[in-house]
Formats: structure tokens, C-alpha cells, sequence
């Protein structure tokens, strides 16, 4: 079962050939759409296997500082659903890889939960991270995803419990991402030491891919922690370099490189 | 007790269709884990002993219900009754949701407590707990608020809390609420968060609601001593919707008391800028919840306004929403300048500094009162007092001359 999955399955292939799958994150908008267009080809070309798109959102209660700021800026720049689609699709012109949507839920719910679901698939997006919709709220959206093929990717916390973790690892698809800290996005110093017991636990309730993501600063930090899981999520060290930059003419070089940096250390190992 | 009919939320949380637990995986187990607690604790004799006595003892309870007569003469009509929530320790009926909260959080063994605050009442009323229990505390407050409540930042700081501003969004409460939610992400452990409202996930709806529900129960008895009949109209604020559902709930059952909740208009509902939520909003997800949100087309919450802090806010609890829905409540609204105006009159007519908060309430009760005949019982809950707020109405005509 979950094998028919484009996410999945490039996940499997990698994890078969002895490799880790490498995710890369930035927010669809920052600074604006046709940048992030740009970008995001940029990854998929310096070797990310799986593209993730944010979708901003005013009040990002699970992301820190760094990805607060590119909301904002995305939706500075007047940045909507329906320029999103767009984008999306402006992508998979060019692009085969995986593409994954990650948003808070009141955006898909005032969208309507079936025409967004019906949308993104329209557009070309794979899979679907939805940070603050539990498992138990997930029903909805759940349905939705099925009936379009869009895998609806659970996340699971150090604080999850056996008990949930079996529920929500019956319902997943694509892969199970797994929160590497009790805490909101961001980069951070150190990984958690306790990651191997954490995704341990996670691998005795799936045989889905397991992605670890939050806190991932760079090359080093991404190949420590892909030796507990099949693939590394990077989000706020990119989205820094955007920040920093303001310009894809600027920042998409420099993304560019740390992916490249990333992928030869995970290549490495 | 009629209340004890009513039995929701659902296991799920929801009151009919609003309500639930929207927030990350993380925060799930303590969720569940709260829920657990606060069962045990309210099947406890023991717990409601030590709540009973600190709210007798430490906050003052019961508060009384005071006959307005001089405003009630000013409106010559219905007789209107305050619910005098404003005479609590620290000011406010917030100190009647965190003495419980407080108690709740020891039985945990939680050794910190982190809280958001708009108009600082439940920051103030937090931070005395936690220093009533020796409890390390953190209230969030927003940078706006922070300005326009000072004294109540004050306040915190000499009970022991620790202030921290937030400089995101709008920088007002719900921001706060954003920011204390990412420290309890962070913290979930070691900490509990003492939310004020009856917003947020399930079980703090329900926990926050039954905690208030004293305010009605002693209305209800009150009232009926006094004058021997029910009251025909109930009127509380609505920013989060705490004092409201406090006053409201033990009289939902009985269909002649007739309840209004009035929410902030702010410069004028056809400015934009309110904070009438349910009036003007739409169902959406914000902090946790499915209530009634103001938001944007695409899904993007709205900044608030409200010339008071507490009810500067772009939610409202799921039970109120259910409360529209069922049409069991009216929910109106009052602007800045018609609350400022009440605020005054209550001072003048009454010798009472009502919050700004409490003064949408009362605003409300003077335009219905006028047309109502002197039979008629008007309850206003005059959820906190006014110090507060001079300082950011020292600028107001008739206040320094």
C-alpha cells in the first residue's frame, strides 16, 4: 500500500540505491513568484530531490523568525493561492521532481478544502504539509487529498506518543516527516541527540520514508542527521540566504551553492 | 443547576461545528495530557476545595451585584444591576480563570507558566497566581499594548513575571498568542500555558469557560434574592469571550433571559476597523480553533481594532459561535467612541472607573435601557476596572480639566 505515490517512490529509488533524498524549502512568493520560480528550478537543478513550496500565511504559529519574515515578505508582495497554482505550474514545465505544498490550514479552508486539493493537483503539486492539523482534525483534507492522488504528509514530534504515532502512521502517505526538536522552524546549532531512539521509534510503526526536518543549518548538520533517516528537510538556512539578498538575481546563486554543498555531504556518507 | 444539561463540547472538542485542536504535533500529547488533569481534578473534592477557598479568601468572591440606581435613574428605564467583577483582587474576573488554571498547573507538576495578555488584565491576574504558588512566569504582550496599558506592565513586573514583547503582526493580543503558542512548542515539557480566553484548542474552551462560570452562578443567586425574578437581559463584552460565557452559561437553559454579547466596533463597522468578530467575521481557523475569525479573501487574518486592548482581538471562542448559530445569544457591537462615553458616564453618575473593556458592555445596556420599562432587569457584567486604561485616556477631553 502507499506505494502508488510519486513522493514515495523517489524517496524509495534513493533509499535504494544507498543514497538520502534531499528536501529543500522556501516560500512561494519570497520576494516574489517569478523569483521563487526561479529558484525553485535552481534546487532541482543543484540537486534537491523534492521541491517543498510555502504558502504564507499572516500568522505562522509553527515556523520562527526567519520563515515569519518571508511570509510576511511573500505576502508583501501580494502573493495568493491562485499565484501559486501559477507558479507551481510554471515549474512543472521544466520540472519532474516531486513538488509538496506546505501551509497553515485556515488559507485551504477559507479556499474550500476540495477545490484546493482539486487546484493543486491541477497545477502539479504531489503532496500536501499542513503544520497545524493534527491527525484528528485531518479528516476533511484527508479525503480531499485521496480523491485527487495528493499524498497528505503527517508530521510526527519527539512528544508524540506510541499510541499516535500508529495512528497517524496508518493514514500517511509520501513519507512521515519527523520534527527533529520540540520547537518552531529555524536553524539551530545543534541536532537533537536523541534522533536516532526518536525516528527508531517512528521506523517500528511505517515502512514509509522517513524525513527529518526543523533546525537544519547546513552540509554538516544534513549528513549527521541523514544517518537516522532516508531524507533531510532544509527550510530556514535557504530562506535566510533569500532574506539576506532580497533578489533571485542575487540569492539564487548562493542557493544554488548551499544545495550543491548539502547534496555532496549527504553524498559523502 | 440547568447548566449541567449542556454537555458540550464533544469529546472532539467541537461545539457543533466550531471548536477542535488545530495546532502542531507536538503540542497533541499535552493537549491530551491536560485534558486527562483537568478531568481528574474536576472529580476531585479536594480541588474544588482549594479553589473554593482561594476565591473566597484571596480574590474576594462572592462578588457583589450592585443596583446602578443612579444610572438607572440617568436612563430612566429598565433597573440596571452591576455584576461587580471589577471589585476581584487585581481588578478584573481574569484572576477567577488563572487561581484555577494555577492549581490545575501544580497538580501537574508544571514549574512554568507562560500566558498571553492584551489588556495586561490576565497577565496581571497570571502573574499573581504564579507568584501566589512560586511559580516562574512569562506573559507575552504585544508592543502596542504594552504602550496603551502600562500600568499593568508595571504590575507584572513587580509580581516576579517576566514581560516579553512581541513585535510581530499587529503587535497586540493576538500576536501575543502567537508567540506564547511558539514557546510553548518549544517548552511543552516543563511548561503550561495559562491561556485567558475561551479560545485555543480544545480543552481550554471548556477548562476557561467552567472556571468563569462562577460569575453567573453567583448572578443567578443574586439575583433572585434581590429582586425574586430572573433577569430579562444579561449583558457582557466580547473580545475572547471569557466574562461573557462566565455570566452566560448558567443561564442558557432558561429561554426568557435574554443575552447579549457586544463585541468592539472600534472606529465604525463600515470602516474596517473593528474587532466585531462574529458580527463581521467568517468561520476560520486562528490559535486552535474553528470560530468565527475576521480574515482577508484569501485566508489571511485581519488586524483588530479596538480602542480597548482586551477586545482588540480578530477571534472569539468557539462556544460563542456556536451561541450565535443556535441564535441563543445577540451578539452587537459598540464603538470606541460610545464605550469611551460610558466609561465617562459610569465614573460621573456611579463613582466606578469601569474598564474599557466592560464599558462596550455598558454602552450597550444605556441604549437598551432607555427603552425598556422599570419593571425590566438589566445585568451588566462589568467584568474589570478602569486604572488601567487613564493613562491612554489622559488625553481625552474632560479628563485633565
Amino acid at each position: 500500500m502507499n506505494k502508488d505515490s510519486m513522493i514515495s517512490e523517489c524517496l524509495d529509488s534513493i533509499r535504494h540505491n544507498g543514497k538520502k533524498g534531499l528536501i529543500t524549502f522556501i516560500t512561494a512568493g519570497d520576494p516574489n513568484m517569478r523569483d521563487t520560480v526561479e529558484i525553485a528550478l535552481g534546487m532541482a537543478e543543484a540537486g534537491a530531490d523534492i521541491i517543498e513550496l510555502g504558502i504564507p500565511f499572516s500568522d505562522p504559529l509553527a515556523d520562527g523568525p526567519v520563515i515569519q519574515q518571508a511570509s510576511q515578505r511573500a505576502l508583501g508582495s501580494g502573493t495568493t493561492m491562485a499565484r501559486i497554482f501559477e507558479g507551481v505550474k510554471e515549474i512543472r514545465k521544466t520540472c519532474s521532481k516531486p513538488l509538496v505544498l506546505m501551509g497553515y490550514y485556515n488559507p485551504i479552508y477559507k479556499y474550500g478544502i476540495r477545490r484546493f486539493a482539486a487546484d493543486a493537483f491541477q497545477a502539479g503539486i504531489n503532496g500536501l504539509i499542513v503544520p497545524d492539523l493534527p491527525h484528528e482534525e485531518s479528516g476533511p483534507l484527508q479525503d480531499a487529498a485521496r480523491e485527487t492522488g495528493i499524498d497528505l504528509i503527517p508530521l510526527v514530534a519527539p512528544t508524540t506518543t506510541g499510541l499516535r504515532m500508529e495512528k497517524i502512521a496508518a493514514d500517511a502517505r509520501g513519507f512521515v516527516y519527523c520534527v527533529s526538536v520540540t520547537g518552531v522552524t529555524g536553524a539551530r546549532q545543534e541536532i537533537n541527540e536523541d534522533l536516532e531512539t526518536f525516528t527508531g521509534m517512528v521506523r517500528r510503526h511505517t515502512d514509509l520514508p522517513l524525513a527529518v526536518g526543523f533546525g537544519i543549518a547546513g552540509p554538516e548538520q544534513a549528513a549527521r542527521t541523514a544517518l537516522h533517516c532516508d531524507a533531510v528537510v532544509v527550510g530556514s538556512a535557504i530562506v535566510s540566504i533569500i532574506a539576506e539578498s532580497g533578489k533571485a538575481s542575487a540569492s539564487g546563486p548562493e542557493v544554488e551553492k548551499l544545495v550543491r554543498l548539502i547534496r555532496s555531504a549527504l553524498d559523502q556518507h | 443547576m440547568s447548566c449541567e444539561k449542556v454537555t458540550l463540547p464533544d469529546e472532539r472538542g467541537y461545539f457543533g461545528p466550531y471548536g477542535g485542536r488545530f495546532v502542531p504535533e507536538t503540542l497533541m500529547p499535552a493537549l491530551e495530557e491536560l485534558e486527562e488533569a483537568y478531568r481528574s481534578a474536576m472529580a476531585d473534592p479536594e480541588f474544588h476545595k482549594e479553589l473554593g477557598y482561594y476565591l473566597e479568601h484571596y480574590v474576594g468572591r462572592p462578588s457583589p451585584l450592585y443596583f446602578a440606581r443612579r444610572l438607572t435613574d440617568y436612563c430612566g428605564g429598565a433597573r440596571i444591576y452591576l455584576k461587580r467583577e471589577d471589585l476581584n483582587h487585581t481588578g478584573a474576573h481574569k484572576i477567577n480563570n488563572t487561581i484555577g488554571q494555577i492549581i490545575l498547573a501544580r497538580r501537574m507538576g508544571k514549574q512554568r507558566i507562560i500566558a498571553e495578555t492584551g489588556a495586561g488584565q490576565h497577565g496581571v491576574a497570571t502573574a499573581t497566581a504564579a507568584a501566589l504558588f512560586g511559580l516562574e512566569c512569562a506573559v507575552y504582550m504585544g508592543e502596542e499594548d504594552i504602550r496603551r496599558q502600562s500600568p499593568n506592565v508595571y504590575r507584572m513586573r513587580l509580581l516576579g513575571a517576566e514581560v516579553i514583547p512581541v513585535s510581530s503582526g499587529s503587535r497586540t493580543l493576538k500576536d501575543a498568542m502567537n508567540e506564547a503558542i511558539r514557546d510553548w512548542v518549544a517548552n511543552v515539557r516543563s511548561t503550561y500555558y495559562l491561556i485567558g480566553s475561551v479560545a485555543g484548542p480544545h480543552p481550554y474552551p471548556a477548562i476557561v469557560r467552567d472556571f468563569q462560570t462562577v460569575i453567573g452562578i453567583e448572578t443567578r443567586r443574586q439575583v433572585l434574592e434581590q429582586t425574586g425574578c430572573l433577569p430579562d437581559l444579561i449583558i457582557a463584552c466580547v473580545g475572547g469571550g471569557s466574562n461573557a460565557m462566565g455570566i452566560f452559561y448558567p443561564f442558557l437553559a432558561d429561554m426568557e433571559v435574554k443575552l447579549f454579547g457586544v463585541e468592539a466596533a472600534g472606529r465604525g463597522i463600515d470602516t474596517g476597523e473593528h474587532a466585531a468578530t462574529l458580527s463581521q467575521g467568517s468561520p476560520g481557523v486562528l490559535h486552535g480553533s474553528l470560530s468565527y475569525i475576521l480574515q482577508d479573501q484569501d485566508g489571511q487574518i485581519s488586524c483588530a481594532h479596538s480602542v480597548s486592548a482586551g477586545l482588540d482581538y480578530p477571534g472569539v471562542g468557539p462556544e460563542h459561535s456556536y451561541l450565535k448559530e443556535i441564535e441563543r445569544v445577540n451578539y452587537t457591537s459598540a464603538t470606541d467612541a460610545e464605550a469611551v462615553k460610558a466609561f465617562r458616564l459610569l465614573c460621573r453618575v456611579e463613582g466606578i472607573i469601569p474598564a474599557l473593556e466592560s464599558s462596550h458592555a455598558l454602552a450597550e445596556a444605556i441604549k437598551m435601557a432607555s427603552a425598556l420599562t422599570p419593571e425590566k432587569i438589566i445585568v451588566v457584567n462589568l467584568s474589570g476596572r478602569g486604572d488601567k486604561d487613564i493613562p491612554a485616556l489622559a488625553g481625552e477631553p474632560g479628563v485633565n480639566s
